[in-house]
């Protein structure tokens, strides 16, 4: 501890940049989050649990839960496919797949929304062949997942990816060495260490399913009781003047995002652990 | 460091050893998936844009809500990114030069704006600033406009964007170490010195990686923004918001025209981040 101070005072602005960094991360994030929370402390208990349970509500968490979790299940199956593809297999135009992969990332979510909702609604590019077959994607909770699995399928990807260029080939040749065939590798040596990256991944594209906002309104239909996300009844009960309601409900969501934090720590620890 | 190295590189030469059969059926679904997925709306935006030609296309461009948005989109990142960046260098310089307690805390919490809610980010702000707000009266008495004005808009916009430059340094900082800059004290410069001509040129990949990221977001944002903006067409609409605008009055080509402008911008993102990524790792591996 001694020797790791004086190594520290060699280097100066420590004292300057950590009061910087403490007070910028108070004035812009800390405070205003806060004000959420304080907000929401004005309501007496049975107050804030009528909203929050309202019928409404909760079919909106039914919504918004339910679709997350499909997408990101649909998400940790293709996205550790496209991991493994990327990192093990060669195949021409690989490098420009793998940049695309974080397109999601980049490209504006009100983009994609009227994007998605055009490309799959009836006459769309795709919608025109799904609905003779009776599938309705556009302004149905399936254009919810659809939306949900486009802005989640990075996460899968990128937190299996480095992990699998990681595995030593020395644990694969010694399970081949001792007898196993591929799949036995793959199930009982190659998935027990992917495991952690790809609940991480899970849990990072759920955690950003559940608050997307712009990518789902455009295609979800917005209908109450059926396709109203949650994110979107915040804005509803603000433009309805009804600051409370938007309180109460916003602090219920913040709350599941830092449980989903939390849980997505300790699996990133859990991860690390395993690599070393 | 050249061991770990060595093994990756060896990973890519002999791990593939399942049949050329299942290999390209396993590369065809995952091609065909992205292709679904990711290439099909990119292509989509700029067929909707384009779809009635190069003239209609300009002209839904040169609208002037529409210049007026793209004005303000620019304001918004002209003042986000900058701002975010200079929090970025500093929080990194403290936090991945220096050991104190509390350090992970510190890390959990800059990284906080990426877990929440886009439309929390927006909503907070009203809490605070909007007329039932916290100090909305007394902004009000001085007639001072905050919410469903410009400065709203910036502000949300630096929420959502606050970590990204700040979360690329840190690692990229820790794992370079503090040897050079103890060695460049040493031999007298200052500390402005040192940071400007031996920490800066190690990071400079690392902060156009940040810096590309923070501008897409913030040009792009949506949700948060929408919250704050009020939607008062030229005035407090950026281009994300009037293409929803568009979009809503069923003006589809504008709003596909406008869109691609934003699609352009991703690609152009894309593009950069690959670059940035690779120096990056290069120099990584050169250290």
């Amino acid at each position: 501890m001694k020797l790791l101070k004086r190594n520290n005072n060699v280097l100066p602005g420590f004292g300057m940049t950590l009061g910087f960094t403490i007070f910028y991360l108070s004035v812009i994030v800390l405070i205003p989050l806060s004000a959420l929370v304080f907000r929401t402390m004005e309501f007496t208990w049975s107050e804030f649990l009528n909203t929050v349970t309202a019928p409404r509500v909760l079919a909106s968490y039914k919504v918004t839960f339910g679709a997350a979790m499909i997408a990101a299940v649909i998400n940790s199956i293709f996205g550790v496919l496209v991991a493994w593809v990327l990192v093990r297999y060669r195949f021409p135009g690989r490098r420009i797949v793998d940049a695309l992969v974080d397109l999601p990332f980049a490209l504006p979510t009100a983009v994609a929304g009227i994007t998605l909702a055009t490309i799959y609604s009836p006459n769309g590019w795709v919608g025109r062949y799904l609905e003779p077959h009776g599938i309705k994607v556009a302004f149905t909770p399936l254009g919810i997942v659809l939306a949900m699995t486009f802005i989640g399928l990075p996460f899968v990807v990128r937190t299996v990816q480095p992990v699998i260029e990681e595995i030593e080939v020395e644990l694969e040749e010694a399970a081949v060495c001792l007898g196993a065939n591929r799949w036995q590798t793959l199930q009982r040596v190659i998935f027990p260490v992917l495991l952690p990256s790809i609940l991480t991944g899970f849990a990072l594209s759920f955690a950003r399913a559940v608050g997307e906002y712009g990518s789902i309104i455009f295609i979800a239909g917005n209908m109450p009781m059926v396709s109203e996300i949650t994110p979107l009844l915040i804005i509803t009960k603000l433009e309805q003047f009804d600051y409370k309601g938007a309180t109460a409900i916003a602090c219920v969501m913040l709350l599941t995002s830092f449980t989903m934090l939390l849980v997505i720590n300790l699996l990133q620890k859990w991860s690390r652990r395993y690599a070393e | 460091m050249s061991e770990p190295l060595s093994t990756t590189k060896k990973t890519e030469g002999r791990a593939q050893t399942e049949p050329a059969v299942v290999r390209w059926t396993l590369i065809s679904i995952a091609l065909i998936f992205l292709a679904l997925f990711l290439l099909l709306p990119l292509a989509a935006v700029f067929g909707q844009a384009f779809e009635k030609g190069l003239s209609v296309y300009l002209d839904a461009l040169k609208e002037p809500d529409t210049l007026s948005s793209i004005k303000l989109t620019l304001i918004t990142a002209a003042v986000t990114v900058p701002l975010n960046l200079f929090f970025g260098v500093t929080a990194a310089w403290a936090i991945a030069k220096f050991s104190f307690p509390g350090k992970n805390l510190l890390v959990t919490l800059i990284d906080l704006p990426f877990s929440v809610s886009p439309v929390i980010s927006g909503l907070i702000y009203v809490l605070i600033f909007g007329l039932q707000g916290w100090i909305g009266p007394w902004l009000q008495d001085h007639d001072i406009r905050i919410v469903f004005a410009v400065p709203g808009i910036i502000l949300a916009t630096i929420f959502v964007t606050f970590p990204f430059v700040a979360r690329e340094l840190i690692p990229l900082m820790e794992a370079q170490g503090k040897e050079e800059e103890e060695a460049a004290l040493v031999l007298g410069a200052t500390g402005l010195q040192t940071f400007f001509r031996v920490t800066l040129p190690n990071i400079k990949w690392g902060i156009i990686y940040g810096v590309i990221l923070c501008n897409a977001r913030a040009m792009g944002e949506f949700g948060a923004v929408s919250v704050v903006s009020g939607h008062i067409r030229g005035m407090t609409n950026t281009v994300p918001l009037h293409v929803e605008i568009l979009y809503n009055e069923y003006n589809y080509t504008a709003a596909f025209a406008v869109a691609s402008l934003l699609a352009f911008l991703a690609l152009i993102t894309l593009m950069v981040k690959t670059i940035a990524e690779w120096k990056v790792r290069q120099q990584l591996e050169n250290n």
